[in-house]
């Protein structure tokens, strides 16, 4: 492979040798003009792991609340109970959420000051009782700290205990970016740290739960942040193994206005690509379309990413952020994205089984 | 289909007739020699950057010929709006959502004061180009077109009238009986020294006798513009493409315009963009536009094989902002236009709107840098 860029010729070596990359590899993947160059790696490591396979889940997110004790800077969706737009469902209503064709439930929510746990469980529990062959995907490491913090129940425990009720995965979110200094301007300290998200999801691995990643970027970040966020995931991987996927979340400027402008696509291809090719050790890279828009997910799928997500039809957190996306795609339109990419769709469930392949 | 083609991929076969084995990366390293040298690409060449090639791989390689071709960083773009002077139309091309009959209720015509008025609010928003079409309306006399070229000349001399597309100045020549020759003559001594490359659609007989079969072969449009080059005019070259076209004929398309640049060297620009079947005849077969990795793949195609163009053109107008952003980095050195007004891709309700400002933010965050260019690409302002 040729580079405009020629400092990216030792790191095409490294890739073709199956070689791990450093953080100062990480970092040329962000600096440098060549972008393609970047991206055609991220895509022959792609290939080499799925080939032409795209994947994608019919699934539904479901926010049982936006009351949130805490006030991160980067978040449109949070609101103080009592407050105007704050909602709480209750158990019935989320159950009533999940429609015939569903495979699964992505559930997150803000960290209510009153919910007890035991709500959460049940919760789970009325869920898997209704719909048993939907596989629950819920809790970030953030609300299962945030159990500890408020219940003092530890993560092992209330992990267990939702597991028990029918929790088969967790989320990734709530990793934001691993970073104190981030952490203190961006008011998100009262949220579990990088050692806590990352010990929490080493629990979740533990118990047999697999779980994602994610990294929010694109507001007052670094490189070297982006870079040793993903280095810490393949650390955390290294160490547990049960992450799935990766997916890097664009923040969406919305209300919360931390920079003038969204990231543009340039940026996010690069960052899809860089987290391929830093996180070797990682199955799957989501392009999570909802956030990129669907032009940018479709030519991600030549950037290192094998996943476009799925279904979403009520993705309040990222909307009430202002994601332009509309919720909702049908089967149909997810088909289109990857085949406009000359990719071959595969349905799948939360854990990656193939449920179909649309030769 | 290792990539994304859309058109039907036929087994690539060398001059011998012997299907080639070479891997798409040797294919693709074989042609970037090619390129580099100057040696010019042939059908085979283009039908496998179309149908098999990797598509960043081309997108790098159009990367490398563009800087080679438009050294440093800039990306021009042109303000400019795109009004119409009538929708009326006798043609009946199926890809058309803008056009109506003649006295269809929803017909219309403006005058040449209100011609100049749209030319006027352009001009009032810094416009340097009002690219200026219109339907086939027989009723029209060839006074009204010279008219409004004059007045726009004289009145905002900082505008450039980038005015009928060809089959415009064809139709033009049937209902004066003038010969075509004398149209643009009479154009040319109104004031106008270009004309816009719409109306291409693809250039083969085949797609043209199924899609636009009252506008003539592709000989039509480019008699058209080999006529105006030889008379000195600039043109731009478009394509339209994602409706009923295969390979063959986008090659077709590719040939006739780069045999006639080497001919005439009147052409500025490519400009590609995808079909919009909204509300026209062809949607009943054909639901959506082509998507972004088949533009990207037609622009890097384009850079590749047009080696006798300058520029080419990412459309963020037809394609969305995002495509445009990411295709700079597959070969387009130009951003297009503001296209205040747009009426065309509207009618297949597909609209897009952009400031000068945000056309500036979008070309710097994607690594360029914008420079505003007249009509016929003389840069006018770096930022």
């Amino acid at each position: 492979m040729r580079f405009s860029d020629h400092r990216l010729d030792p790191l095409w070596e490294k890739v073709q040798a199956g070689e791990r990359l450093s953080r100062d590899d990480g970092l040329l993947l962000f600096e440098t003009e060549d972008l393609l160059g970047v991206g055609r790696m991220a895509d022959h490591v792609k290939s080499r792991r799925e080939g032409d396979r795209v994947y994608f889940v019919l699934n539904r997110y479901i926010s049982p609340t936006n009351v949130c004790v805490l006030s991160c800077a980067f978040c449109g969706f949070a609101r103080k109970k009592g407050e105007a737009g704050a909602f709480e469902y209750t158990i019935e209503d989320i159950v009533g959420m999940v429609s015939e064709e569903v495979r699964e439930v992505h559930i997150v929510g803000g960290h209510h000051p009153d919910w007890p746990f035991e709500y959460y469980e049940r919760m789970i529990g009325a869920l898997h009782a209704a719909r048993p062959e939907v596989q629950i995907k819920a809790f970030t490491a953030a609300e299962i700290d945030y159990f500890w913090r408020r219940w003092r129940i530890e993560p092992k425990d209330s992990l267990t205990r939702l597991q028990e009720a029918g929790l088969q995965t967790m989320p990734g979110g709530g990793a934001e970016m691993f970073s104190s200094r981030l952490a203190k301007s961006l008011r998100y300290a009262g949220k579990a740290d990088a050692d806590r998200w990352c010990e929490i999801h080493g629990i979740a691995h533990s118990l047999g739960i697999r779980t994602n990643a994610t990294m929010l970027y694109g507001h007052v970040e670094t490189h070297a942040e982006r870079v040793d966020h993903l280095l810490r995931l393949r650390q955390q991987q290294d160490a547990s193994g049960g992450f799935l996927t990766f997916i890097a979340l664009p923040y969406q400027v919305g209300a919360t206005r931390l920079v003038p402008r969204g990231t543009p696509p340039t940026d996010n291809l690069r960052t899809i690509a860089a987290a391929r090719l830093l996180l070797d050790n990682f199955p799957h890279v989501e392009a999570y379309w909802v956030l990129l828009g669907e032009e940018t997910a479709s030519v991600a799928l030549h950037f290192g990413a094998d996943d476009v997500n799925g279904t979403l039809e009520d993705e309040r957190v990222q909307h009430m952020a202002g994601a332009e996306t509309p919720a909702g795609v049908a089967r149909e339109q997810l088909l289109r994205m990857i085949h406009d990419a000359g990719k071959l769709p595969v349905e799948r469930d939360a854990l990656y089984n193939v449920l179909r392949v649309y030769n | 289909m290792p990539a994304s083609c859309p058109w039907n991929a036929t087994p690539s076969t060398t001059s011998s007739g012997f299907t080639t084995r070479v891997s798409p990366d040797t294919r693709l390293e074989r042609i970037r020699d090619h390129a580099l040298d100057g040696k010019r690409l042939d059908r085979e060449d283009g039908r496998f950057l179309l149908t098999e090639a990797p598509l960043l791989g081309i997108g790098a390689l159009a990367s490398e010929v563009r800087f080679a071709r438009i050294p440093g960083k800039v990306v021009t773009f042109v303000i400019d709006s795109n009004p119409n002077y009538t929708n009326v139309c006798v043609t009946d091309c199926q890809f058309c959502a803008f056009y109506r009959k003649p006295g269809d209720p929803e017909a219309w015509t403006l005058t040449v004061d209100e011609v100049l008025g749209k030319v006027e609010s352009a001009a009032a928003q810094g416009a340097t180009t009002v690219l200026l079409q219109g339907g086939h309306n027989p009723e029209l006399p060839l006074d009204y077109y010279l008219t409004i070229v004059r007045e726009t000349r004289r009145r905002f001399p900082q505008v450039t009238p980038h005015f009928f597309t060809a089959s415009e100045i064809q139709t033009l020549a049937q209902t004066t009986s003038l010969p075509l020759g004398d149209v643009l003559d009479r154009l040319w001594d109104a004031g106008q020294r270009t004309l816009p490359g719409g109306g291409a659609e693809v250039l083969s007989e085949r797609v043209r006798k199924r899609i636009a079969p009252k506008k003539g072969g592709p000989g039509a449009w480019l008699e058209v513009h080999r006529e105006a080059h030889r008379r000195g005019f600039k043109s731009t070259a478009t394509m339209m493409y994602g409706h009923v076209e295969g390979v063959d004929d986008l090659l077709d398309h590719f040939d006739a315009v780069r045999e006639l640049q080497d001919l005439s060297g009147g052409f500025t620009a490519f400009v590609p963009w995808s079909f919009k079947p909204g509300n026209t005849l062809l949607e009943k077969w054909i639901k959506r536009y082509q998507g972004p990795n088949a533009y990207l793949r037609m622009l890097a195609v384009a850079r590749l094989y047009l080696d006798n163009f300058d520029h080419i053109q990412a459309s963020w107008f037809s394609e969305g902002k995002r495509t445009g952003q990411i295709a700079l980095h597959f070969g387009a050195d130009d951003w297009g236009g503001t296209l205040f007004e747009e009426n065309v891709h509207k009618a297949a309700d597909y609209v897009n709107r952009i400031t000068v400002d945000e056309i500036i933010t979008l070309i710097q965050e994607s690594g360029f840098t914008p420079a505003q260019r007249t009509t016929e690409y003389e840069i006018l302002r770096t930022y």
